[in-house]
């Protein structure tokens, strides 16, 4: 087949090709400017449109916004992070919001841990495809929705609170609520590398570890435990990273809590003070920075 | 592996509850939308296709669809140039600043949307207003193509990684020139890698609301945005409830194209 087709252009066709040949030739023997030609177009748009974006944004943390005329003061000063330092508020919102990412990141442990390690070990070779298509398929019906379906579970009168024994019963809209949505929006990301750190684990050694007297639990130690832990640490990435700037799925479910994402958006949105947002929006990405910083020698990274 | 009896049913348990927490908020969305009461009220008094003809008839939802969609397919055919160039580059050639550049497709993705929304508004801000280029479609579009690059990036790359040098350096030796070598080996090699890192990137834009909020322009309305923005309304509950119900059918039809696609189960690595 693919002979056939190669064969093709040595006719007619060799002639018509000959400035195309020669170039390909000059580009074979030049091997820099091929490499110049591959990455000229996506680095300038990640580097000039992206990288260019977030300097600016960063450098405009360090601006103010003129109290009284609302224009962007352009002088380098660190009254934005002192702002966020001293006062109460910021300080409780950032612990806050760090508290529920790492709720959210260890509830879905608890709860991925059992299903990847009964997908990958239990279930029958033959159903482990479907489990993980069935695990897949959320991660594809829009992320509003499934926020959206929460809220209409957890309504006045919706079926929680019918549950729980009529309307007002039940837990309704507030941080725990939000805890539960991001619990639930982001589990499939924790499940699935768990199931393929679990799935290249060879039954063998768990075999071997019961031959030599090992019971479930010490096989868990000392034989699932070591796999496991880079897995979880990649999810957890993703389970963190999602949760901390998160500002929709508490809007939507989170009564009245604010998460450091909803201080951004007001900051941008109708307080109009872009600098104070971009020092707000540092304390994720330093968090992160610090994390994957904290996480690069697990080689939870190649996990990914 | 020797699991005692009653071990494998409580792992059995826990997979069929941790099914059902995933599964049952969503098809209380699809009964709701049968569900007569306005405020859904638990359980349905009364049933009614009422609402499924009156999403139908919804303007404002099929204009945002159908910006959704070209949003969706702007960003992917960007994002498949961008990411297989990058692929290439970082596959084929040893270069000073490799791990970065890998580092650097990433990065869009990795930080917070919120974070790459407001750098990316601030840049539009900034260098497009003083052309007179206003924020619209295309706005949007950069934006997304941004975070999807790494999706078709991962893909191509690992295709790449599996296949080797060897077909084109064959394909070299029988004579064939760069573009010869490309459209008869290459390509169809990576074919079926282009088409998942594809629909995914799809996927990924088609979703995508926090980007979206500050890169659309005004009256550019996406879906998702779309959605938000009536989700308070109360007496267009009962329609959002139904495209809700419609996005959460629709998600069969990717899983079933990655599943015809690919070898591996997801059809792809995020």
């Amino acid at each position: 087949m693919a002979t056939s087709t190669l064969d093709r252009p040595a006719g007619g066709a060799t002639a018509a090709r000959g400035p195309v040949r020669r170039l390909s030739a000059w580009l074979h023997r030049h091997a820099g400017v091929r490499l110049a030609a591959l990455l000229a177009a996506p680095l300038f748009w990640l580097v000039v449109a992206y990288l260019g974006a977030l300097a600016v944004l960063f450098v405009s943390a360090l601006w103010t916004v003129n109290g009284f005329t609302g224009e962007v003061v352009r002088q380098p000063t660190l009254d934005n992070f002192r702002t966020i330092v001293t006062d109460e508020v910021y300080r409780t919102v950032a612990l806050r919001s760090v508290g529920v990412a790492a709720a959210v990141t260890v509830i879905d442990t608890l709860i991925a841990l059992p299903m990847a390690f009964y997908m990958a070990k239990v279930a029958k070779p033959r159903h482990r495809r479907w489990l993980v298509v069935a695990i897949l398929t959320p991660l594809w019906a829009s992320y509003l929705v499934k926020a959206y379906a929460w809220r209409v579970l957890l309504a006045n009168g919706g079926p929680v609170d019918w549950l729980f024994g009529g309307p007002g019963s039940g837990p309704g809209y507030g941080l725990g609520a939000t805890v539960l949505v991001l619990a639930y929006l982001w589990l499939p990301y924790m499940i699935l590398p768990i199931y393929a750190g679990l799935e290249r684990l060879p039954d063998s050694l768990l075999e071997a570890s019961a031959d030599l007297g090992a019971r479930a639990g010490r096989t868990f130690r000392a034989v699932v435990l070591p796999v496991v832990v880079p897995s979880v640490i990649a999810g957890s990435i993703f389970t963190f990273s999602l949760s901390l700037g998160d500002y929709i799925t508490v809007q939507i479910v989170g009564g009245k809590t604010q998460l450091i994402g909803n201080l951004v958006y007001v900051n941008i949105g109708a307080a109009n003070n872009l600098p104070f947002a971009a020092a707000l929006a540092t304390i994720p990405v330093l968090i992160m920075v610090g994390y994957l910083v904290a996480v690069r020698r697990s080689g939870a990274l190649e996990e990914l | 592996m020797t699991l005692s009896r009653s071990a494998r049913w409580l792992l059995r348990g826990a997979m069929a509850l941790g099914l059902a927490f995933i599964y049952l908020p969503l098809s209380i969305v699809l009964v709701n939308s049968f569900n007569a009461d306005r405020t859904f009220a638990w359980p349905p008094p009364r049933w009614t296709t009422e609402w499924w003809a009156r999403a139908w008839e919804n303007a404002g939802a099929r204009e945002a669809l159908w910006t959704s969609v070209q949003a969706g397919l702007g960003a992917t055919a960007i994002a498949l140039l961008l990411g297989s160039l990058v692929a290439f580059a970082v596959q084929r050639y040893r270069f000073f600043g490799r791990e970065t550049v890998s580092l650097l497709v990433v990065l869009p993705i990795a930080l917070p949307g919120i974070v790459t929304g407001i750098a990316l508004d601030t840049a539009f801000r900034s260098v497009l207003a003083p052309f007179g280029i206003d924020k619209g479609l295309f706005s949007v579009i950069v934006g997304h193509a941004t975070f999807c690059v790494v999706v078709v990036y991962n893909n191509v790359l690992a295709r790449l990684r599996r296949s080797g040098g060897n077909l084109q350096e064959a394909s070299a030796d029988l004579g064939a020139d760069g573009w010869q070598t490309f459209r008869y080996v290459t390509f169809p090699v990576l074919r079926s890698a282009l088409l998942a890192g594809g629909l995914l990137a799809f996927g990924l834009s088609f979703d995508e609301i926090i980007v979206t909020t500050f890169t659309a322009g005004p009256g550019v309305q996406t879906l998702p945005i779309w959605i938000f923005s009536n989700l308070f309304r109360p007496n267009q509950a009962p329609v959002i409830n139904v495209v809700a119900a419609v996005l959460i059918v629709a998600s069969v039809v990717p899983i079933y194209l990655a599943q015809r696609l690919s070898d591996t189960a997801g059809g792809g690595r995020l």
